[in-house]
């Protein structure tokens, strides 16, 4: 992290802090989170999928059913609060599939502060949809034309903002990524849907399930609901990489099929790279999991053997999307896409008897152009 | 043993060039020529893929080095040479973290030293996560300099200055590498704070492009550090790179009261 943020991070750690122990910041973020977000989400047994795929029972968390269409808002939500407690007035944003950057034109609407959302141009073409959203909501939305224009150049883009306006504006970084407190602070905002889940399935089915799976992007849907299933160690907690359209360095977003130990955007991770430290390029069809590091609590989780990671690919999650909508009527994001293709796969191994969780955690609207680029219907 | 990362001359010149923009030995000849034109220091700029403290200038000319594969290992091997050359100019090393990180710190620090390279500055380091590339800079008597900036506070500019060598680097303003019409009040506040806090010289950077900024930041830093300005002239003057830089950094002098000819 450059020195200039330093500061700045240490502001935000010792307020988060402070806010954490406060009764009434808690009050208000669950509150919020009820009222206006949607919490708490369905756990929804998904009756045909079980039947079709003749293995365990499967359950899907409904994060998709949250206002904005995703699991972001829990976290938008949480530090548009803290912006509120330390006095600025101007927030700025990065994001991917568009989903996080309308949560906070979203939360910067309901909170009345002035809204940058940084994407790159690449992201903007295939999420148009989101684009206008966010601009309807209010938010100025900057296209960044460098390195891939994805994900990653737009959190570089939104880090030179800060660093430029840092006395007065607050970076809603939207994944478990960059500088502490960044990583640990998303990761709490998002641990109601784990908190969720647990208590649901607890009282659906009378017990833990054999495993939990969400995919991974930075990170904050998955290490959400893994959380509080970290010390129930017989649950296997699997999170879903993007495999892209092959294992070329380039064509995924696999950080722990090709990446290396790497410093990225403040963040010491696994990261995609090549020989000389140069980030490498990725590839997703899902603009939300085309990021070439990972939250450093996953690999933590990967290294300790905790959590296990798999790639899905472009193809499988495209497959996927279908399945659940003609078997579910739900029409998933890309993103959650992956996790119902590794379930597609896994669910047939495993026992009738056992149960599996997995986090929807986004949904399909903001896609329906690239599965009607990518998807021949008959 | 001479020392260069000592300035001789009130103020001293700063100069940094992205490393292969256009090539590496146009970028050979680019330090040749600010080294005659008398820059103190050279910093050799390791170009990264994702320079989010740099602004579109140096970006720029990263995006140029790395499509011909520019690398650490050869800004190394640049550095080498230059050494031949001029024995008693100060060379460090600006990198990111992780070019160092991936060839090895310890690996990094032994390479240079033997290149002849006197520090280095590794701009998204902050001092408090530096410990093992502070234990190998001293261990190959390195030296380590870092930024401290506005937002910095007076026990984190007191941490910095105590953990460089050489000197010590102020960034002028909040924001990103760049030229800027105006210098911020935040740069003469931020180098009154330092000199509270240590006796280290303290060079100011960031968005110094012209011989009027040049005198008056002379005026209360011990160095000016000119670096998107440089970026800059090598991109407008494609095929005579070299001459244009020796005749931008001779005409910094302009206004200074002290030509480099005349310093002590």
């Amino acid at each position: 992290m450059p020195e200039t943020l330093v500061a700045a991070l240490e502001e935000l750690e010792r307020e988060y802090d402070r806010a954490k122990r406060d009764k009434k910041f808690q009050a208000r973020l669950t509150e919020l989170l009820r009222t206006y977000a949607g919490r708490p989400t369905p756990l929804f047994f998904a009756r045909r999928l079980t039947q079709k795929l003749c293995g365990a029972k499967i359950y899907l968390k409904r994060e998709d059913l949250l206002h904005t269409g995703a699991h972001k808002i829990n976290n938008c939500l949480g530090q548009g609060l803290l912006v509120e407690r330390m006095g600025k007035h101007r927030v700025i944003a990065e994001t991917g599939a568009g989903q996080h950057g309308v949560a906070t034109a979203t939360v910067c609407a309901l909170l009345g502060f002035e809204c940058v959302v940084y994407m790159g141009t690449e992201d903007m073409r295939r999420q148009e949809l989101n684009v206008f959203r966010m601009r309807l909501l209010g938010a100025e939305v900057r296209g960044v034309s460098s390195g891939s224009c994805t994900l990653k150049d737009a959190i570089n883009e939104a880090m030179r903002d800060w660093v430029t306006n840092v006395r007065t504006t607050h970076y809603l970084l939207g994944s478990v990524l960059g500088a502490h407190p960044y990583p640990t602070m998303v990761r709490d905002f998002h641990r109601v849907i784990g908190r969720e889940a647990r208590a649901q399935i607890l009282k659906a089915e009378g017990k833990l399930p054999a495993a939990i799976i969400a995919c991974v992007g930075g990170g904050s849907n998955s290490i959400g609901i893994f959380y509080d299933f970290l010390n129930d160690k017989k649950v296997r907690l699997i999170g879903v990489e993007a495999g892209g359209r092959g294992e070329k360095l380039g064509d995924h977003a696999a950080r722990f099929r090709g990446g290396s130990p790497g410093v990225l955007q403040g963040t010491y991770s696994y990261v995609l790279q090549d020989s000389g430290g140069q980030i490498a390029l990725t590839h997703s069809v899902s603009a939300g999991l085309d990021y070439p590091s990972i939250g450093p609590e996953h690999a933590a989780l990967r290294d300790s053997g905790r959590a296990e990671y798999v790639p899905a690919s472009d193809a499988e999650a495209l497959a996927a999307t279908t399945l659940l909508a003609r078997t579910e009527g739900i029409i998933p994001a890309l993103e959650s896409a992956h996790a119902v293709a590794e379930v597609v796969k896994r669910a047939p191994r495993m026992k009738k008897s056992e149960v599996v969780i997995v986090n929807v955690s986004g949904r399909g609207d903001k896609d329906i152009g690239i599965m009607r680029e990518n998807l021949k219907l008959d | 043993m001479p020392m260069p990362l000592t300035f001789h001359k009130k103020p001293a010149l700063v100069v940094y060039v992205t490393c292969g923009d256009p090539d590496l030995a146009t970028t050979r000849e680019i330090v040749l020529a600010a080294i005659e034109a008398g820059a103190d220091v050279i910093e050799l700029g390791v170009p990264f893929s994702d320079p989010v403290a740099d602004g579109p200038v140096i970006q720029r000319a990263s995006e140029r080095a790395l499509k011909h594969g520019t690398s650490l290992a050869q800004v190394l091997t640049l550095a080498a040479e230059v050494r031949e050359q001029a024995q008693s100019t100060g060379l460090i090393v600006f990198s990111y973290l992780n070019p160092i990180l991936r060839m090895g710190i310890e690996k990094f620090c032994k390479v240079a030293r033997a290149a002849g390279v006197d520090g280095a500055l590794v701009t998204d380091l902050p001092v408090e996560e530096a410990g093992e590339y502070l234990r190998a800079m001293r261990g190959h008597d390195l030296s380590p300099v870092f930024l401290a900036a506005p937002t910095s506070p007076d026990d984190r500019l007191k941490r910095i200055a105590e953990a460089s060598r050489g000197f010590v680097y102020a960034v002028s303003r909040t924001g990103v590498t760049g030229a800027r019409q105006q210098l911020a009040d935040d740069a003469r506040k931020l180098v009154r704070r330092l000199r509270r806090v240590t006796k280290l010289p303290v060079a100011l950077g960031f968005g110094i492009s012209t011989a009027e900024q040049f005198a008056e930041v002379g005026k209360f830093a011990d160095a000016v550090v000119v670096g998107s300005a440089i970026v800059e002239t090598v991109e407008r003057n494609q095929g005579r790179e070299a001459t244009a830089v020796r005749e931008f950094v001779r005409k910094l002098w302009d206004v200074s009261a002290q030509s480099p000819l005349t310093a002590s």
